[in-house]
């Protein structure tokens, strides 16, 4: 006897908590893809001020300032999917799973939109 | 497998380095939103935290949360969704969180002086 | 006029077999086990199913409703299939013996895994055992007692699909409500059994179990109880 593995589930997975997860998860992962080289960009001090502001330089392209508000917004979701999360685990918060869904995105779009307006402007 | 008080404890680190993180990441976005302003540079960036005890003492926790925190993490996502087990993954693990830490404390040497 | 007919794709065969086709009559007041019944009894008699009390007491019939795990003899057609179009499968994470009977052992197998019967502590006397309706335990085992024992958590929850030795909501919030009965002496070794990561410490709270539970159960919670109450046990080194 098997499993039937042809049989479509994902209609189950559309509801607040499993996307939370979901996204908590992809945030997670580019996160941990992220701050490794996060951290050499910032050792580079080390080697010298010149060596931090070429790689600081390279980062006032507007590209790679909307990745970087890519990656404030990943950590933003991030934090608030813990935050959900500890908040199930810890009895802290039992309300409904879409109002935990609502303000992660809010919460992390805001942070999103600040930076990016304060890294666009002069 | 099988080791239920070594998964549970594992389980605890990772969220207590969690709850560690939430607040390092509430004063990291805050500090990143107030500090993109106007454009980044190095000798910026060193005004603010070299020879600042409180942020030296800031970043140090951040970086350890962050190698317990990601290198658990990853673990997880590893057995569930590829099945791997065993020695090499707690090797790997390990060996994630230690080169963390290494990147981690080079930068925060780098910055803090 | 024409009778409006339902358009009805059902799993037939074991894990490697395939959707059939069914044309079958709209009904007023019809529920997707009628629907399964009348094409076993007009159309296909060699068409395997289970059910038992028709009123959602006995947990037997839950199938895989357009994608999602349903106790079948309570969802009503026109909530699921209002344009008319109906998909049915067994349960998922369950091996298919035939058609939309699964085998539960796997499900009832970790029941016991999780140390899911009670077990009565030392020195409760002859007298009935006085358990105040308002404590908080009570209150806590109260939450999870409802438990029919369908498998529609067990179905919807994918850690479970992800890591087979995963005891899964169900088995969890039987163990739960145990650990809170007041009567049972039998708290360490069930923390022991359902901690770690084949237990409930595997669980990301992706909440299927609380969403899709015919009972309005919440597994999610007692998992996060189990979680808090055996981290705690594993700190003092009692498990």
């Amino acid at each position: 006897m098997s499993e039937a593995r042809s049989i479509p589930a994902w209609r189950s997975r559309m509801h607040p908590s499993w996307i939370a997860f979901l996204i908590h998860r992809l945030s997670g992962l580019a996160l941990a893809l992220f701050i490794p080289v996060h951290f050499w960009a910032l050792g580079r001090i080390v080697e010298s001020e010149a060596a931090l502001d070429a790689v600081l330089a390279w980062s006032a392209h507007p590209l790679v300032k909307l990745a970087e508000t890519g990656l404030v917004i990943a950590l933003a979701l991030h934090l608030a999917g813990g935050i959900r999360l500890l908040g199930v685990e810890f009895a802290l918060w039992r309300g409904r799973p879409g109002a935990a869904f609502a303000g992660m995105i809010g919460f992390a779009l805001a942070a999103g939109l600040l930076f990016l307006l304060n890294a666009v402007s002069g | 497998m099988n080791n239920p008080r070594g998964e549970t404890l594992l389980w605890l680190a990772q969220r207590a380095s969690a709850a560690v993180l939430a607040i390092c990441v509430v004063v990291h976005l805050g500090t990143m939103i107030h500090a993109v302003r106007g454009g980044l540079t190095a000798a910026e960036i060193l005004g603010r935290v070299r020879g600042q005890a409180g942020w030296e003492m800031f970043y140090w926790v951040f970086v350890v949360a962050v190698a317990i925190h990601a290198p658990l993490g990853l673990r997880t996502i590893a057995r569930e969704l590829s099945g791997w087990r065993g020695p090499t993954l707690e090797a790997a693990t390990a060996l994630a969180a230690f080169l963390l830490a290494l990147f981690g404390s080079r930068a925060v040497t780098g910055l803090v002086g | 006029m024409a009778e409006a007919m339902l358009d009805v794709r059902v799993w037939r065969g074991a894990g490697d077999g395939a959707f059939r086709t069914y044309a079958v009559p709209r009904r007023a007041n019809q529920t997707v086990l009628d629907v399964v019944s009348w094409i076993q009894r007009h159309l296909d008699p060699t068409l395997s199913y289970r059910f038992a009390c028709r009123v959602g007491m006995c947990g037997s019939c839950a199938m895989s409703v357009n994608g999602v795990p349903r106790w079948t003899c309570r969802t009503h057609i026109a909530k699921v299939a209002a344009e008319g179009a109906l998909t049915v499968a067994p349960l998922r994470n369950l091996p298919v013996i035939k058609d939309l009977a699964v085998d539960m052992a796997p499900f009832f197998a970790k029941w016991a895994r999780a140390r899911g019967q009670f077990d009565p502590r030392s020195g409760l006397g002859s007298e009935f055992a006085r358990v105040p309706p308002a404590s908080p335990e009570r209150a806590a085992a109260d939450a999870g007692i409802e438990c029919i024992g369908c498998a529609v958590c067990y179905s919807a929850c994918d850690v479970v699909a992800w890591m087979p030795e995963y005891l899964g909501p169900a088995a969890l919030n039987r163990a739960w409500t145990l650990i809170n009965d007041t009567r049972d002496g039998g708290r360490k070794p069930r923390l022991a059994a359902v901690a770690g990561d084949a237990g409930c410490h595997a669980c990301h709270g992706q909440e299927g179990c609380r969403k899709h539970c015919p009972k309005s159960l919440d597994p999610s919670g007692a998992i996060a109880g189990l979680k808090r109450m055996s981290a705690l046990a594993a700190l003092k080194g009692e498990i």
